[in-house]
């Protein structure tokens, strides 16, 4: 049998063809490749809205948030104020630490800091550098995922209890668990718009740093971050960290305000590349140091 | 002549000498916070972490080149000043401004750059600019 309708079959396959496609892109925004870098500016007091509750979801920048002369609120920059109460041994292993930058710099052919070995951060560590970050989660938990060296982490958020701190790792059940450069995370809603989050079990001082500025932080270490949604545009992201072995009290490193970014954001990759480092310093930083 | 230095390189290197140069610290290495502003011819660009490394010929009024190498913060730092990865070629002229290092090296941070086309990267005061190659990723 002849087809009779040839036109009409050929209007419907079109149709379906291109309808989804029309309603697709006047569903939002044009598709396109936004901006590779999560930089937009806090949102002006008229533009605000509230925020959702118990979330923290979305893609979040700070232009903050690259603490490269130490932590946020006390950079290292030789100000009384800023001094930290380090323990004896504390001080000795910030001596020990060859940074380049804070208040005594060194060339970069003379540094140890971890980071140019391309040696992950480390927590807290990766909360004081090249921030930026785009959190999921779920009912059971919060999923961070740092820009800086595509890292990711887990705050658990469905009640279990943090770990005990013991010497070297860490007790869950009355089994040893070893050390993490994440640590163990676990969270609790303060309130709807309020996440605190401690964290024990992270790595030793002979592997991490606290900051770009060659200060120390332990194994030994409890960090306390509170995540608190201020508005749907705005969350402020606070950590105080408690290290007995290198400091003689608490102290607070951070507290940032992130602003929420385009949801499409395709960041560019900030990889350390052991090869792109020694390029580096065979090209650069030998030569700027003199050597 | 085209490839002169804007700031004659012996009076760069006086600067450097005499002023009273405060060593600090802005990501890698010893900066001095004078600036200096050369015009050179690139050799190579290498959009690279942890730093983007520019490598430059600079001429003296002896006719003789000197080879500076320059870095500029990470790609998605830069990024929103405009630099890209094909943002120079071999052979271009440019303009540099940059805080050298304070041991006196033909080493150096780049501030800003303007191409031979005029177009400024870098330090663009309330612009937030967009350089050349910005539509081409």
């Amino acid at each position: 049998m002849s087809d009779c309708f040839p036109a009409l079959r050929i209007g419907f396959l079109s149709a379906a063809l291109v309808l989804p496609a029309v309603v697709f892109a006047q569903s939002g925004a044009p598709q396109t490749w936004p901006d590779p870098v999560p930089n937009r500016p806090p949102v002006a007091e008229k533009d605000k809205k509230p925020a959702p509750r118990r979330s923290m979801v979305g893609m979040w920048g700070s232009r903050l948030g690259n603490q490269a002369k130490g932590v946020q609120l006390r950079p290292n920059d030789g100000r009384p104020e800023n001094q930290l109460p380090y323990t004896p041994y504390g001080l000795e292993l910030y001596k020990s630490h060859k940074a380049l930058e804070g208040a005594n710099p060194v060339p970069p052919a003379e540094n140890n800091d971890p980071r140019v070995a391309c040696e992950p951060l480390g927590f807290p560590r990766y909360n004081h550098y090249d921030l930026g970050v785009q959190i999921f989660q779920d009912d059971l938990k919060v999923a961070m995922l740092y820009h800086y060296d595509n890292r990711w982490r887990i705050i658990w958020t469905d009640g279990r209890p943090l770990p005990k701190l013991v010497d070297g790792g860490v007790e869950i059940d009355g089994q040893y668990r070893e050390q993490r450069w994440f640590g163990y995370s676990v969270g609790r809603w303060i309130d709807d718009y309020t996440l605190e989050v401690q964290t024990v079990g992270t790595m030793p001082e002979d592997r991490v740093w606290l900051d770009n500025t060659g200060r120390p932080i332990s194994d030994q270490a409890r960090i306390t971050e509170t995540f608190r949604r201020l508005d749907y545009d705005t969350m402020e992201w606070s950590e105080t960290i408690d290290d007995p072995k290198i400091y003689t009290r608490p102290w607070q490193t951070m507290k940032i305000p992130m602003t929420l970014q385009d949801p499409r954001t395709d960041v560019l990759t900030r990889y350390c590349s052991p090869f792109e480092t020694a390029t580096y310093n065979k090209v650069y930083g030998d030569g700027a140091s003199g050597k | 002549m085209a490839n002169r230095l804007v700031l004659v390189f012996s009076v760069a290197i006086a600067l450097l000498a005499s002023a009273p140069l405060t060593a600090h610290h802005t990501g890698s290495t010893l900066l001095s916070e004078t600036t200096v502003t050369l015009k050179g011819v690139v050799k190579t660009w290498l959009w690279s972490n942890p730093h983007c490394l520019l490598t430059l010929d600079v001429k003296g009024d002896d006719g003789q080149a000197v080879q500076w190498v320059l870095e500029a913060q990470a790609p998605n730092t830069i990024y929103p000043d405009g630099y890209r990865k094909n943002s120079f070629k071999a052979g271009d002229e440019v303009t540099v401004t940059l805080n050298p290092v304070v041991n006196g090296r033909p080493y150096g941070r780049i501030a800003s750059v303007v191409l031979a086309d005029g177009t400024r990267l870098g330090n663009v005061p309330g612009t937030g600019a967009r350089g050349r190659g910005a539509a081409v990723q």
